[in-house]
């Protein structure tokens, strides 16, 4: 059996469709991007499948893309199917992340502009058949009409392909013309997500599936020195046991068999060498071997700072964290002979393709990577490596295999956000003007997303004796090459970003991390921006001026500037120099905060101002109020939009309050969610005005980590206010507000 | 050894391991969508069905000891073309992101709210202390539950 979209087609009613490939053919791979036929495929019926290589996550972007084709192609919302990260099906868009989805198919190519390539082709059909001038023709509910004649979509395509190349010059419509996009129209997948209809790739279940369970070493860089297969002979429903390199694990009949039979599998492990000692980690980072790099130097930063009248100097803590995804990671392989049929909850359904066929020594081209969504994806999760994970356990055993992690597989073993330590010094003029800017981090890191061939980026690849990405000291950097702030590593102030301070220098030490990291939710940008973003607001209150007033002095981007000055306005910011009059030093004291960012440079611009009370006597805070605002062109979803900023401004406090990796001297100890401290869904939530620029000239913008890259430095700076303690180190714990209080002048 | 579990108003007879977690049961046996395996320790709530008018950690929970009551998983409570009141609460709120989170929340909520229809702020926030939606979408979710509560 080929697998072919039109068949596809036929065979599915609906956007989730499970079939298992047993094919003997060739599978068909993903259609090329500059192919109208890639993305849109109109049958007779006239119904309309898009299909694009950006998934839903749960971050409202199947909505958002499904109003796009509708709106493009004059029909209605759910005229629309949308068919998404099938390596047989759809178009290669890497993956999916780094808030790139909205900007890749919104604005001048891909989805959006294949949406107006087929209209306009429609159009060209209809003028054809009715003989009617195109300008004479309008379209509505997918009828063409000239007014006395009419034809449907279906009857101009009858079926067939379009077989037109994507036109870069097709006219796409204005938001002032949306009547689809643009709108808060509801997420389809809410009806069967609430009632238990919906099938996660935890639900994917294929006839004669067997369920795996991994045995991961009990500390890290841990090596298998012998398995006793004896230990689990004759138990019940047991399968097979599997070992391949440092990889272990078995197979059973059931999911309790398979819990069973790894508990009691008897592995002796050879322990890794000790880890550093987490009390003194951050400063321990500055003394390794460090890959540094140059992102921007002015050349004239130690003589600016040398002649200043004032040099201000702090440094900033981040501890590694996790994504911790709620439901531990799970897959769904189907490995028979030299093909497999793989369900993943990967980000890049492409990648797991080339990288499972390194793992499985098959051919990528006999690899089918299925998306299925799993458990909120903030980064790379598990989500890969329970891939691996049932791909190995599922070719040893020729069956179908599912595996699912246990909590603490989870947790002991992802690929974190990195720890960070920041120094940042600022020398200010006798005016209080910030002359110069000096940014120097360390940050550690280890693996990555497996990418097209790195299957030891992640615990599984390394296990099976896959090598981690090189890393290549390198001192001192080199020259800064092209102006690049992707990583927000270079403070919003610099002249050379969307600022106005003429010198500054960021510099960054790259070193090894004993544990596996990749990226979290705004990965770097977040911890730079808490730094950053936190300095500013030492710098204003070193000269007793307001903070946002100062920013908006420091600041050249007229986007940048509305978006700080809207948050503001909103939260009615009482304009004064922090920290606020008149507060007392014991009981609670209140404060507010503000920060704002242009998120990776060019990609979302976002304010934030928190409003809070600090406890004096207990540490504790309590958050009141978040006031975000955000201009990421136009909206193309406005309650999408919302969700995810205040989803964002609340993952950012529990991030910002709680959230760190412990270890001690061998292994992780952060591994459930008592010893992991996520905010839960009962607190005192703090109200949360999203504040929603719609810029409808220009290019659409991400919006998936805008808020919850400022939460930090916006709680550090309402700490200040409330209380005159400046906080620098993530997680904030009453423990640490406590000492903050307790260090003050 | 032969469990008779009434899941749902159906009775079930499975021969399972007496010790076997309720939740494998459940998703595995009975392949049912709804209560999902988030911790396996009790504390994240993503396993939950109610049993007797309590919400129940079904991770934690042998099939053994339920064996005749009444269990309730999301699934019975309503269907996406006639949803249970609750249900429609968090669609009304559009109070999802991933989504995962869905069944511990709604079902802790409903237990609790069922017998506390008049609870305070406070008293909601203690009830889904120990309830996890690592998207983070409290606004809503909370807002669901106070719509369901009227």
């Amino acid at each position: 059996m080929k697998v072919n979209r039109r068949d596809f087609l036929k065979a599915s009613g609906g956007l989730i469709v499970s079939f298992s490939l047993r094919a003997q053919g060739p599978l068909q791979g993903s259609p090329p991007l500059n192919q109208l036929d890639s993305w849109i495929a109109i049958a007779a019926d006239g119904s309309i499948t898009a299909y694009s290589g950006k998934e839903e996550l749960g971050q409202g972007i199947s909505t958002a893309q499904q109003q796009l084709v509708a709106e493009e192609l004059s029909v209605p919302f759910n005229r629309v199917k949308l068919v998404y990260c099938d390596t047989a099906l759809t178009p290669d868009q890497a993956h999916t992340s780094g808030s790139q989805s909205h900007p890749a198919n919104f604005n001048s190519d891909n989805l959006g502009q294949a949406g107006a390539t087929a209209r306009e082709a429609l159009f060209r059909m209809a003028s054809q058949k009715l003989g009617v001038p195109v300008d004479r023709l309008t379209a509505s509910n997918g009828v063409i009409s000239s007014g006395s004649q009419q034809v449907t979509y279906g009857q101009l395509v009858e079926g067939r392909k379009f077989s037109l190349a994507l036109d870069p010059k097709a006219k796409r419509k204005s938001p002032s013309q949306w009547t689809v996009l643009g709108k808060p129209i509801p997420r389809p997948d809410l009806p069967d997500l609430v009632t238990g209809r919906f099938e996660f790739v935890h639900n994917v279940r294929l006839p004669g599936m067997l369920h795996g369970r991994v045995v991961r070493p009990p500390s890290v860089g841990a090596t298998v020195a012998k398995i006793d297969e004896s230990s689990v002979a004759g138990m019940p429903g047991l399968v097979k046991v599997v070992v391949k390199k440092n990889f272990a694990g078995v197979v059973a009949e059931k999911p309790w068999q398979a819990i069973q039979a790894a508990g009691k599998l008897k592995v002796t492990w050879n322990p890794g060498p000790p880890l550093p000692d987490q009390a003194t980690f951050h400063d321990s980072l500055r003394k390794l071997p460090a890959r540094d790099t140059f992102m921007v130097d002015s050349g004239d930063i130690d003589a600016k700072l040398s002649g200043a009248a004032t040099v201000l100097k702090a440094t900033y803590l981040h501890p590694y964290q996790m994504h911790g995804s709620m439901g531990s990671s799970c897959a769904v392989a189907d490995v028979q002979g030299d093909r497999a049929t793989i369900y993943s909850a990967t980000q890049a359904v492409w990648y797991q393709k080339s990288t499972s066929a390194m793992i499985l020594g098959l051919k990528p081209e006999n690899i089918h990577v299925i998306f299925r969504r799993g458990s909120g994806c903030y980064g790379v999760n598990g989500a890969d490596t329970v891939t691996y994970d049932a791909a190995i356990l599922s070719q040893a055993v020729g069956k179908p295999v599912r595996v699912q992690l246990t909590r603490k597989d989870e947790m002991a073993f992802e690929n974190y956000g990195p720890a960070y330590v920041i120094d940042q010094r600022g020398a200010l003029d006798a005016q209080g003007n910030i002359v110069a800017w000096d940014h120097e981090s360390w940050s550690p890191g280890l693996g990555n997303r497996p990418g097209t061939n790195r299957p030891g980026n992640i615990i599984t690849g390394s296990l099976l004796g896959f090598p981690p990405a090189d890393f290549a000291p390198r001192s001192p950097a080199p020259p800064p090459g092209a102006f690049n702030n992707n990583s927000n590593g270079v403070p919003s102030y610099f002249a050379r970003g969307t600022g106005a301070v003429q010198s500054g220098r960021v510099l960054t030490h790259a070193v090894e991390s004993r544990f596996f990291t990749g990226p979290l939710r705004s990965p770097a940008r977040l911890q730079n921006t808490f730094a950053h973003e936190s300095f500013m607001d030492e710098l204003a209150a070193r000269v007793k001026a307001d903070p946002v007033e100062y920013r908006l002095r420091h600041l050249r981007d007229a986007r940048l500037k509305e978006v700080l000055s809207a948050a503001a306005k909103t939260a009615n910011w009482e304009t004064r120099p922090s920290p606020k009059p008149g507060n007392r030093r014991t009981g609670i004291a209140t404060g507010r905060g503000a920060a704002s960012v242009l998120y990776e440079g060019d990609n979302g611009y976002t304010a934030l101002v928190a409003e809070i009370e600090v406890n004096q006597e207990t540490g504790k805070i309590v958050v009141k109020r978040m006031v975000a605002a955000s201009d990421v062109g136009p909206i193309s979803n406005p309650d999408g939009l919302r969700n995810q900023v205040e989803g964002g401004a609340l993952q950012g406090l529990s991030r910002c309050l709680g959230e760190e990796v412990t270890w001690d001297n061998e292994k992780i100890t952060s591994v459930d969610w008592r010893t992991y401290h996520s905010l839960p869904l009962g607190f005192e939530v703090p109200k949360i005005d999203a504040v929603l620029i719609n810029r409808t000239e220009g290019e659409v913008m991400g919006a998936g980590e805008t808020s919850i890259t400022l939460v930090a430095a916006a709680i550090g700076n309402a700490i200040f206010d409330a209380t005159g303690a400046r906080i620098r180190q993530i997680p904030f714990t009453a423990e640490r507000i406590k000492a903050a209080l307790a260090a003050r002048a | 050894m032969a469990i008779t579990l009434k899941v749902n108003g159906r009775t079930h007879t499975l021969d399972l391991d007496p010790a076997t977690p309720l939740l494998y049961a459940l998703s595995d046996d009975l392949q049912l969508n709804g209560p999902k395996f988030g911790c396996g320790l009790g504390q994240c709530g993503a396993c939950t069905v109610i049993v007797k008018g309590q919400a129940v950690r079904s991770c934690v929970t042998t099939v053994k000891s339920v064996e005749g009551s009444d269990i309730t998983t999301l699934e019975g409570l309503g269907t996406p073309e006639k949803p249970h009141p609750i249900q429609q609460a968090f669609v009304d709120e559009q109070a999802a992101q991933c989504g995962f989170c869905l069944n511990g929340v709604i079902m802790t909520a409903k237990a609790f709210l069922d017998k506390n229809p008049k609870a305070t702020e406070a008293e909601i926030q203690q009830a889904m202390s120990s309830v996890l939606c690592r998207c983070f979408t409290n606004v809503r979710m909370l807002r669901a539950m106070r719509r369901y509560a009227r």
